[in-house]
C-alpha cells in the first residue's frame, strides 16, 4: 500500500525524546511569567488615547423585517458621538467566508455587518453606538428604538425548510460524501442497526469574551485591528477585500488571548465595524463584548441530527454506514462555509475498515445563533454517531463491544490507508500512520478495563448504576500547504523567532522555542517567539485545526536548521575546523567531543562579527538571520481512545463521571506537559458537552442560555481525575519531527464514551441518543 | 454625565484617589481608573470568578461590587502578589505545574487560593477543593490548578516542628 505515498515527501523515523536535549521534554512555559503576575495584555487591557467605545444594538426577536430604527433619543445622550445602522455602511459587503467546497451557492447566506432589512436571530446586530464611555454607549444602545414585524421562525434543522428570503430556501446546500456500493452493502447485510441521534448545541465559551480595537494610523495610512486571534493573516486577507484597501494598509495584531477553541478569532461583524469606524470617525474604537452577547452571538456548533444505519456481516465485519444528516447552521453562513458539515462527513468512518459509505447532509439555516467550528469540529459529532452505532451493533449481535471494534479496526499493515470519496472536489484522506489495535490494548490495560468490570459488577449487585464506556477515533491535523518562519540571533545571544502562527493559550511560544532550540543547539528560554503580527511576516496559518504545531513547527525546524548551517559555515572558517567536527551546544559553537576550554565561538560573538561590510562575509548576506519554509501536501492523522466510567443517580438523574482515560498517539510530543494539558482541558470541555452544556431555544427562537447560570460549564466539582496515556508508536512520516497535533484529541471522543458508559450503567444498550445527557433527559431514559 | 463620587481605593498598599459614578463596578474601577488590568472580567455576573480580588482579607468578586462600596478598604490584586522579582509560592506553583493555559482565569484563581490559604493554612483537602470550585477555567480542566494549589499550600504552611 506504500504507493499511496507516491510523490509525497516522507521522512525517516525521528529520534525519541531520550535522544533529544529539549524537544519532547516537559519544559516550563515561556508564556507564564507575565500571566501569573497580572502583566498579560488581553484585548480589554489595550487602550488608545481618545478611543471611543462601541456598543451593539441587537435584535430581541429571532426573525423579522425591520420596520424602523429610531436613534434620535439615543443620539441626544451626552457623550454619544455616532450611531450607525446598515444605511450608514451599505457599501460594505457581508462578512466573507474562506474558500470551501460548496461555497459558491452559500454566498447569499452570509451575514451583513449590520442587519439589512431583516433580523434572523436573537442577537443579530442592528445598530452600532459609538460613545466616549462604555457605560454611556450601553445607555444609548438601550434608547435606540427598533420596530420589527415578526416572521415565522425555523428552529429545528430537520423541520420542513422555510424561506430565507423570497425565493430562497433555508436549505442552503445538500452535501454528499460517499464511497463503495452502499446499496449492495445493505442488501447483503446479516445485521442492520438504525439509530436517530442528536448532538446538542455547544460552544467554546472562552473565559475572555470577544474584543476588538480599531486604530487608524493616518500618518502611515495603516489601519490596525487589535485583539485579533486564531487566524490573523487570513482575517487580514478577508478584511483587505471587504474594505477595498491595499494589503500594506491593513494589519492585524494578536495580543494575549483568553481561550479560543475554534470560535474566537474568526472574523465577526464587530471586527469589521471597529475598523470602518476608526477611519471614518477619526478616533480609535474599542469594543468589548459582554458575556450575554457572547452567548448569543459568538459562533456555536455541534447541533446535528443523524438518521443513520450500519450494516455488518455475520461475523460482525462492517459492510457499510449510511447517514442522513441535518446540520443546523444557525442564521447565517459564517467564515467556515460548509466546513463543519464536510468534516463531519469525511471523518465519520474513523478508524474502522469500512467498504461502503454514504452521507447526505442537509445544510440548513435556522433562526438561531450562527455556527462554525468549535474544537474538533465535525469529529465530536461523528465520533458520537459512529461509536453509538458500534455499541448498538455489538448489542444486537451479542458480541462484546471491544471485540466488535477490534475486528473492524484498520490494521497496522494497512497503513498508509487511503479513503477516496466519489464526489468531485472532496479531498481524499490518507491516514499516514497508526497502530490502532496496539493503542487499544495499551488503553484497556491502563484503564484496567477488565478489573473495573469486576469492581462494577460488585457495585451493581449493591444497587448502584455504574458503567464503562469507550470511543475510538481518528483526528486530523496539520493540513498544508506550507508555512514559513524567520529567526535571528542578536549580539547578546538572544534570539527572535518570527512565525505566522497564533497562540490561544496552548503554549505555542514554548513549543516553537523548543523545536528551534533543539535544531539550533541553544537555550529555549532565550528565544522570543513572535506570532499573530501581520506586519512582521507576510504569511501565516494561525492556529486552527491543530495545525500550529505540525505546520508552523515544521517551518520553525527548517528555519533553525538553516540558521545552524549558516552559523556552522562561519564557525568553521573562524575556528579553522571542518563543519562536520563542529556542534552547537547551549549557544556556543564547539568542537565535537572536545573537553571544556577547547576551541569555541558563541553565537553572540558570531552575530557581532557578521555586521554589514564585515570582511568575513565575503559576498554572503550579513547577520545571523535566516528565513525558511516547510511545505507539505498532507494532513497527519493522530488517533485516540477515550475510556469512561460513570455512575448514574437514579433518583436525581444525575450522571457523575468517576474516571476517564485518554489514550492518544501523538507521533512525537514536542512537550508532553503541554500535550497533557491540551488533552485534559479538551476532555473536560467534552464532558461539558456530554452532560451539562446546551444552547437551548424556545419554539419562538428565543435563546434560553444567555448567562453562565444557564449555560453550565463544568466546574472543578464535576470533573474526575483524568488520566492521560500518551504513546509515540506511530510518528508521522509526513514531517521531519514525526509530530501530530494534540489540540482536539481530548474532546473528540468524550460524547461517545460517556454515552457508551451511561448505557452500560443503566443497563439499556442504545438508550442515549442525544447529547447532553442532562438530569431531565436521564430521568426520561429511566422512566 | 452623571454625578461622580470621590473615593480612595487602597490597592496593594497604594492609595488611588478616583472619582466614579455610583454605578461603576469595582472591577471596572480597578482596571480602568487604577490601571490594574490583571483583574479580569469574564462574566460581570458573579459566576466565573475571574475578577476575584481580596478585600480586607476576604476573596470577593469585584464585578459584583460598586467601587464606592470599597472606599477606604484594603484591596489586594494579582499585581501585589510577588515581592519584587520574587514570585509568590502560588505563582511559582502555577508555572511549575502548568496550572494555566490562556491565563485569563489565573489571577482570579491566584487571589481566591491566596485568601483561602492565608485564612486557613491547614484547610482540609476537600474544603480546599470546594473553595476552588467556585471559579471557572475553560482551558485546563482544573487538574493542574489543583496540583499547583496543593503544592503551594504545603510551601505556605512552612516547615513543621
Ligand atoms: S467577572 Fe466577576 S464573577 Fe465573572
Ligand atoms: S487558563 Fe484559560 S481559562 Fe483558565
Amino acid at each position: 500500500m506504500t504507493d499511496h505515498f507516491a510523490g509525497a515527501k516522507t521522512y525517516p523515523v525521528p529520534p525519541t525524546t531520550e535522544e533529544r536535549t529539549i524537544l519532547g521534554k516537559r519544559a516550563v512555559r515561556l508564556e507564564d511569567p507575565p500571566l501569573v503576575t497580572g502583566r498579560g495584555r488581553y484585548a480589554g487591557d489595550i487602550n488608545f488615547p481618545r478611543q471611543l467605545h462601541m456598543r451593539m444594538v441587537r435584535s430581541s426577536l429571532a426573525h423579522g423585517v425591520i420596520k424602523s430604527i429610531d436613534v434620535a433619543e439615543a443620539l441626544k445622550l451626552p457623550g454619544v458621538v455616532a450611531i450607525w445602522t446598515n444605511d450608514d455602511i451599505n457599501e460594505l459587503g457581508p462578512v466573507d467566508f474562506r474558500a470551501d467546497r460548496g461555497a459558491e451557492i452559500l454566498k447569499p447566506y452570509r451575514q451583513p455587518v449590520l442587519a439589512k432589512g431583516r433580523v434572523r436571530y436573537v442577537g443579530d446586530p442592528i445598530a452600532a453606538v459609538f460613545a466616549e464611555d462604555p457605560y454611556v454607549a450601553e445607555d444609548a444602545a438601550e434608547l435606540v428604538e427598533v420596530e420589527i414585524d415578526e416572521l415565522p421562525v425555523v428552529v429545528d434543522s430537520w423541520a420542513t425548510p422555510g424561506e430565507f428570503e423570497p425565493g430562497r430556501s433555508t436549505e442552503g446546500a445538500l452535501l454528499k460524501h460517499s464511497f463503495g456500493d452502499i446499496e449492495a452493502a445493505f442488501k447483503k447485510a446479516h445485521v442492520i442497526v438504525e439509530l436517530d441521534l442528536f448532538t446538542g448545541r455547544h460552544s467554546g465559551v472562552p473565559m475572555e469574551t470577544r474584543g476588538a480595537l480599531g486604530y487608524y494610523d493616518s500618518a502611515k495610512d495603516i489601519l490596525e485591528l487589535h485583539g485579533a486571534a486564531k487566524v490573523p493573516h487570513r482575517n487580514r486577507e478577508t478584511l483587505v477585500k471587504m474594505l477595498g484597501r491595499a494589503p500594506k494598509g491593513l494589519h492585524v495584531h494578536e495580543s494575549h488571548v483568553g481561550g479560543g477553541f475554534g470560535i474566537r478569532g474568526e472574523l465577526y461583524p464587530e471586527d469589521v465595524l471597529v475598523l470602518v469606524a476608526a477611519m471614518r470617525l477619526g478616533r480609535p474604537i474599542k469594543w468589548i463584548e459582554d458575556r450575554r452577547e457572547h452567548l448569543m452571538c459568538a459562533n456555536q456548533g455541534r447541533e446535528q441530527r443523524h438518521k443513520v444505519r450500519i450494516a455488518a456481516d455475520k461475523d460482525g465485519k462492517l459492510l457499510g454506514i449510511d447517514d442522513e444528516i441535518f446540520h443546523d447552521q444557525g442564521a447565517y453562513v459564517r467564515t467556515h462555509g460548509a466546513n463543519v458539515a464536510n468534516r463531519t462527513m469525511c471523518m465519520m468512518t474513523g478508524g474502522y475498515d469500512i467498504p461502503a459509505y454514504r452521507a447526505v447532509c442537509h445544510y440548513r439555516l435556522t433562526n438561531k445563533t450562527p455556527c462554525a467550528t468549535y474544537r474538533a469540529p465535525g469529529r465530536y459529532e461523528s465520533t458520537f454517531v459512529r461509536e453509538r452505532l458500534m455499541d448498538a451493533l455489538a448489542d444486537k449481535m451479542g458480541i462484546d463491544r471491544i471485540e466488535l471494534r477490534r475486528r473492524n479496526l484498520i490494521g497496522k499493515s494497512q497503513m498508509p490507508y487511503l479513503i477516496e470519496f466519489e464526489e468531485q472536489g472532496v479531498e481524499e484522506l490518507l491516514y499516514d500512520s497508526g497502530d490502532y489495535e496496539l493503542l487499544l490494548d495499551k488503553g484497556l490495560k491502563a484503564f484496567r478495563w477488565d478489573e473495573r468490570k469486576v469492581e462494577i459488577a460488585a457495585r451493581r449487585a449493591k444497587g448502584e448504576a455504574v458503567g464503562l464506556g469507550i470511543a475510538i477515533f481518528v483526528e486530523e491535523s496539520g493540513r498544508g500547504p506550507s508555512d514559513g518562519a524567520k529567526m535571528s540571533v542578536d549580539a547578546t545571544g538572544d534570539m527572535e523567532l518570527i512565525t505566522g502562527g497564533a497562540s490561544l493559550g496552548q503554549g505555542f511560544e514554548t513549543s516553537m522555542a523548543q523545536i528551534a532550540a533543539e535544531a539550533l543547539g541553544v537555550d529555549y528560554q532565550r528565544i522570543t517567539v513572535v506570532h499573530g503580527q501581520t506586519d512582521r511576516i507576510a504569511q501565516g496559518i494561525g492556529a486552527h485545526a491543530a495545525r500550529a504545531t505540525v505546520l508552523t513547527g515544521g517551518a520553525v525546524n527548517e528555519t533553525a536548521l538553516k540558521l545552524r548551517a549558516k552559523a556552522l559555515e562561519f564557525g568553521s572558517e573562524l575556528l579553522q575546523l571542518p563543519v562536520g567536527d563542529l556542534d552547537i551546544v547551549n549557544g556556543v559553537i564547539v568542537k565535537k567531543g572536545a573537553p571544556a576550554g577547547g576551541p569555541s565561538l558563541s553565537l553572540a560573538d558570531l552575530a557581532k562579527k557578521l555586521t554589514p561590510g564585515a570582511k568575513l562575509l565575503n559576498g554572503r548576506d550579513p547577520h545571523l538571520a535566516v528565513e525558511a519554509w516547510f511545505n507539505t501536501d498532507h494532513t497527519v492523522f493522530p488517533y485516540g481512545i477515550h475510556f469512561a466510567q460513570v455512575r448514574v443517580d437514579k433518583q436525581t438523574g444525575q450522571t457523575v463521571c468517576e474516571s476517564f482515560l485518554i489514550a492518544y498517539d501523538i507521533g512525537r510530543a514536542v512537550n508532553p506537559m503541554l500535550v497533557e494539558g491540551q488533552l485534559v482541558g479538551g476532555a473536560v470541555q467534552g464532558l461539558g458537552g456530554a452532560l451539562f452544556e446546551e444552547f437551548a431555544y424556545s419554539e419562538t427562537g428565543e435563546p434560553l442560555a444567555v448567562t453562565m447560570v444557564d449555560y453550565l460549564l463544568p466546574t472543578l466539582g464535576e470533573v474526575p481525575k483524568i488520566d492521560v496515556l500518551i504513546t509515540e508508536d506511530a510518528p508521522s512520516p509526513m514531517n521531519p519531527l514525526g509530530i501530530k497535533g494534540a489540540g482536539e484529541g481530548g474532546i473528540n471522543g468524550v460524547g461517545g464514551a460517556i454515552a457508551s458508559a451511561i448505557d452500560d450503567a443503566i443497563g439499556k444498550p442504545g438508550a442515549v441518543v442525544q447529547l447532553p445527557v442532562t438530569p431531565q433527559r436521564m430521568k426520561a431514559l429511566l422512566a | 454625565m452623571s454625578d461622580t463620587v470621590a473615593i480612595t481605593l487602597n490597592i496593594n498598599g497604594e492609595d488611588h484617589r478616583v472619582s466614579v459614578e455610583a454605578r461603576r463596578t469595582l472591577a471596572d474601577t480597578i482596571r480602568e481608573d487604577c490601571g490594574k488590568t490583571g483583574t479580569h472580567i469574564g462574566c460581570e455576573h458573579g459566576v466565573c470568578g475571574s475578577c476575584t480580588v481580596i478585600i480586607d482579607g476576604e476573596p470577593m468578586r469585584s464585578c459584583l461590587m460598586f467601587a464606592v462600596q470599597a472606599d477606604g478598604r484594603k484591596i489586594r490584586t494579582v499585581e501585589g502578589l510577588a515581592k519584587g522579582d520574587e514570585l509568590h509560592p502560588l505563582q511559582r506553583a502555577f508555572i511549575d505545574n502548568h496550572g494555566l493555559q490562556c491565563g485569563f482565569c489565573t489571577p482570579g484563581f491566584l487571589m481566591l487560593a491566596t485568601a483561602v490559604l492565608e485564612k486557613e493554612p491547614d484547610i482540609a483537602d476537600g474544603d480546599l477543593l470546594d473553595a476552588l470550585s467556585s471559579n471557572l477555567c475553560r482551558c485546563t480542566g482544573y487538574q493542574n490548578i489543583i496540583k499547583a494549589v496543593r503544592q503551594a499550600a504545603i510551601e505556605m504552611r512552612g516547615p513543621r516542628k
